[in-house]
């Protein structure tokens, strides 16, 4: 019965967005208020039902209802709760719903919030949107239909995936389509800002939340699937360049330039353009990255049971608004007026030296995770683009970028002064060339990697605290006089300099461990010691275990440093009996420096094991960085938030 | 006015021109590096690779065939349905790998083995990766995993 209901909202759902189209496009032709008004509204009955669909899904799953196809096909009585909920989107069906119920709740969030935007520009915004949401419902309900009937149900399910039964992986999918997502937003904007021919500072100012939001979701989702492929998978990676990693990577470039672009748009009136054909090419490169996903086209950790069907039908949809945005653009895109003029050394110089090299690496992450296709469609020939392309082509432009930021935040506006820039970051750039040739004099082996990344993470993180206290005039005045100052900055002053803060940090863990990892195979008895960097490990004892739905042997191991034990770590493999699989699970010894990381291999006969252990320095700080950064946006979008806007004294100067 | 605008435009023509520059001749350089063939092991043995290229090959991992060294590395064979080739690899299986499942070796082929740096297995029980489920299309013998099911 709640099944029903909710496959009848989802058409129903479905229904109200084909009449909002309707209402909103008449509305907004005639310039009939009540229309317009009651077409936004509508935004709110189809999240409504959208969300009962969803809720029922989920109903399906907690209480095994395996008269649905869906739910036997991915879950199982004897699942903890959690994975039963997030199993409803570990699989395509579910997922694509996340999706459509993600999509209308920011229609619904649009709808109530924002009253500043005028109500006909805002529903020719919710029209666009409405438009997405259409497709995505037809496409749901044409050829991915979670409410498809089993004829005879099941005494129980197949289980979920093993690996996908994580914390880290229940998360890590919606707050990735929160940021997918959520650049549907900024795309219905740019595409009702070109249609009316009103891209301006206000346009900037009203979109730029949903893109802050957005980008704050992107990055937290990615650092989250990141992390999970660390500790979960057992490679010991945390970054593959993976087709389906890098379809998420690509749009968080391009969401990143965006919202430096809109920052132009918003205070100079500059950039109105460019904006928008980021906006466009942001949220069509979320759509390629569904594509790449849901299609199983280019092989990936990631791929599902494939289909072509939906990935032909995807692919209609990509093209549709991808395609279409462009034409309209195109046309309509000479409207929008060029903005004031700048001199080469400004603060709008150095954020368009940020976007261009921030757009020319999503396109080399783009042609090399593309390039496989091409080929094969030209040649015939079955190739990859494997790491040492993306490493080799994408860190110039993160180096060049590192470099440019503490000199670009230090830049005034419209005409800035480079040799006062330059003067103010001395200090900060002698600390952080010391730093490099220390590094480099201590560390065995000329590798510059390490001593350059970290020359790079030190000059962006002291660049960006001596652009805040130099703003807050340290030094010069008295201290009390600073701090009273620090505190009457505006808040998106202190979210730009977290997110750059963050952005530091995360170099410092890339540098690290592509330097400075050390990793050991070797076959381990019980009883052997063994030593890894300054480290000494010895297996005391394999044991069998079992939990709610799998089996285990347990590794012991005990690491000694100094003369000191440091930790005993449990590194399991586990066998599901009902999905008749395996998984590792490495054991993990988590520090601020460095992680101890091991993973029990297979049994060699004779009380001996196959057994894999690394030493990772700084890892955790790339996972640390990317939180800092979201941290930052958070910072930053709540001072757009009239909620927690707060009357502040005009700063007296 | 207009003519500083002029000059704005074309600094940013020319810088754009040299980073695209800078990331053609990146990418060609990457390319050389990064790109691996795949083979199946019926074209690696009709036309042997040399020892320095770098390639993967995949098929099926042979019944009966995994054998452990001793000395970490392990031993397999992996074929199509008409000819099959020796790999050794030092390091920790995917949690997927089994024989008669399907599986890329990334690797160098030297002196008649194939010297494995990573193994990918299947990554669950539905999916065949793409390139296996071709060549065996390719000979004839398809049968879908998992595609059946939904």
């Amino acid at each position: 019965m709640i099944t029903e209901i909710g496959h009848l909202s989802l058409i129903l759902a479905l229904l109200v967005s084909v009449l909002q189209i309707g209402v909103l496009g008449v509305g907004y032709a005639k310039n009939i208020f009540n229309w317009l008004y009651a077409g936004t509204l509508m935004a709110v009955v189809q999240f409504g039902f959208i969300g009962i669909s969803f809720l029922s899904i989920t109903w399906a799953f907690v209480n095994s209802d395996f008269s649905l196809t869906l739910v036997t096909n991915n879950s199982h009585t004897l699942k903890p709760l959690l994975y039963k909920i997030s199993g409803v989107w570990g699989n395509h069906e579910g997922s694509m719903l996340l999706w459509v119920l993600v999509l209308s709740f920011f229609g619904f969030l649009l709808a109530v919030l924002q009253r500043q935007i005028p109500l006909k520009f805002k529903a020719l915004v919710l029209f666009f949107q409405s438009a997405i949401t259409l497709a995505f419902l037809s496409f749901i309900l044409f050829t991915s239909n979670p409410f498809a009937r089993l004829e005879f149900p099941p005494f129980n399910g197949y289980d979920l995936n093993p690996l996908l039964q994580d914390p880290g992986l229940a998360f890590h999918p919606p707050l990735l389509y929160l940021g997918y997502v959520g650049l549907s937003i900024s795309f219905s904007f740019a595409l009702a800002g070109l249609a009316n021919g009103s891209i301006n500072s206000a346009w900037a100012s009203w979109v730029r939340p949903w893109t802050l939001l957005s980008w704050v979701c992107l990055t937290l989702g990615i650092a989250l699937g990141s992390w999970w492929a660390y500790y979960e998978l057992g490679w010991g990676g945390w970054w593959f360049w993976d087709p389906v990693e890098n379809a998420s990577f690509m749009p968080w470039l391009i969401t990143t330039a965006l919202l430096h672009s809109t920052l132009v748009l918003e205070k100079r009136e500059q950039l109105a353009k460019w904006t928008v054909l980021l906006s466009i090419l942001a949220f069509s490169l979320s759509l390629i990255g569904t594509f790449l996903v849901r299609s199983g086209i280019i092989t990936s950790v990631h791929s599902f049971a494939s289909d072509p069907t939906r990935g032909i039908y995807i692919l209609a949809i990509m093209f549709l608004f991808t395609g279409g945005a462009l034409v309209l653009y195109l046309l309509l895109g000479k409207k929008i007026r060029g903005g004031r003029v700048f001199s080469f050394w400004s603060r709008e110089s150095a954020l368009i030296s940020n976007n261009l090299l921030l757009v020319i690496s999503a396109m080399v992450v783009f042609i090399g995770t593309f390039w496989p296709l091409i080929i094969e469609t030209i040649q015939g020939d079955k190739i990859s683009v494997g790491p040492p392309y993306f490493n080799l082509t994408f860190t110039p432009f993160m180096i060049a970028l590192s470099l440019l930021l503490p000199i670009g935040v230090s830049l005034a506006w419209k005409r800035g002064d480079i040799a006062r820039a330059l003067k103010s970051l001395i200090a900060p750039a002698i600390l952080a060339l010391v730093l490099a040739i220390l590094i480099l004099s201590i560390q065995t082996g000329m590798r510059m990697l390490g001593p350059v990344g970290l020359m790079l993470a030190v000059w962006v993180i002291l660049g960006t605290l001596w652009e805040l206290a130099g703003k807050v005039g340290i030094g010069k005045h008295s201290l009390g006089k600073s701090l009273r100052w620090l505190k009457l900055l505006p808040r998106t002053e202190y979210g730009k300099s977290m997110a750059h803060l963050g952005f530091g940090f995360t170099i410092i863990g890339i540098a690290s461990i592509t330097s400075w990892e050390l990793e050991d195979i070797r076959v381990v008895r019980i009883g052997d010691v063994y030593q890894v960097g300054s480290y000494e490990f010895q297996l005391l004892d394999v044991k069998e275990t079992r939990g709610p739905n799998y089996f285990a042997q347990v590794g012991e191991f005990e690491v000694i440093h100094d003369n000191s034990q440091v930790a005993v770590m449990l590194p399991e493999k586990r066998v599901y009996p009902v999905a008749n699989s395996t998984t590792t699970e490495a054991a993990i010894d988590m520090g601020l420096l460095r992680d101890l990381y091991i993973v029990l291999g297979d049994f060699q006969g004779e009380d001996a094991w196959a057994v894999r252990t690394y030493i990772k320095p700084m890892v955790n700080w790339i996972w640390i960085g990317a939180f800092v950064m979201a941290l930052g946006g958070c910072i930053s979008l709540s001072s757009r938030l009239p909620v927690l806007q707060e009357r502040k004294p005009r700063k007296a100067s | 006015m207009k003519t500083l605008r002029k000059k704005g435009r074309i600094q940013l023509l020319v810088v754009s021109a040299i980073l695209l520059i800078i990331a053609s001749v990146l990418i060609g350089y990457g390319f050389r590096e990064g790109i691996s063939y795949f083979r199946n092991p019926t074209q690696v043995l009709a036309d042997m690779p040399g020892p320095d290229e770098t390639f993967r090959v995949g098929g099926l991992v042979q019944p009966n065939s995994i054998q452990k060294n001793g000395d970490g590395s392990i031993g397999f064979e992996i074929g199509d349905l008409e000819s099959s080739i020796g790999v050794v690899y030092t390091g920790i299986l995917p949690d997927l790998f089994a024989e008669g499942q399907g599986a890329i070796a990334l690797g160098n082929y030297v002196n008649g083995v194939f010297e494995a740096t990573e193994i990918l297995a299947k990554h669950d029980e539905k999916y065949m990766p793409k390139e296996i489920a071709d060549t065996l299309r390719e000979q004839g013998l398809f049968k879908p995993v998992g595609e059946t099911s939904q």
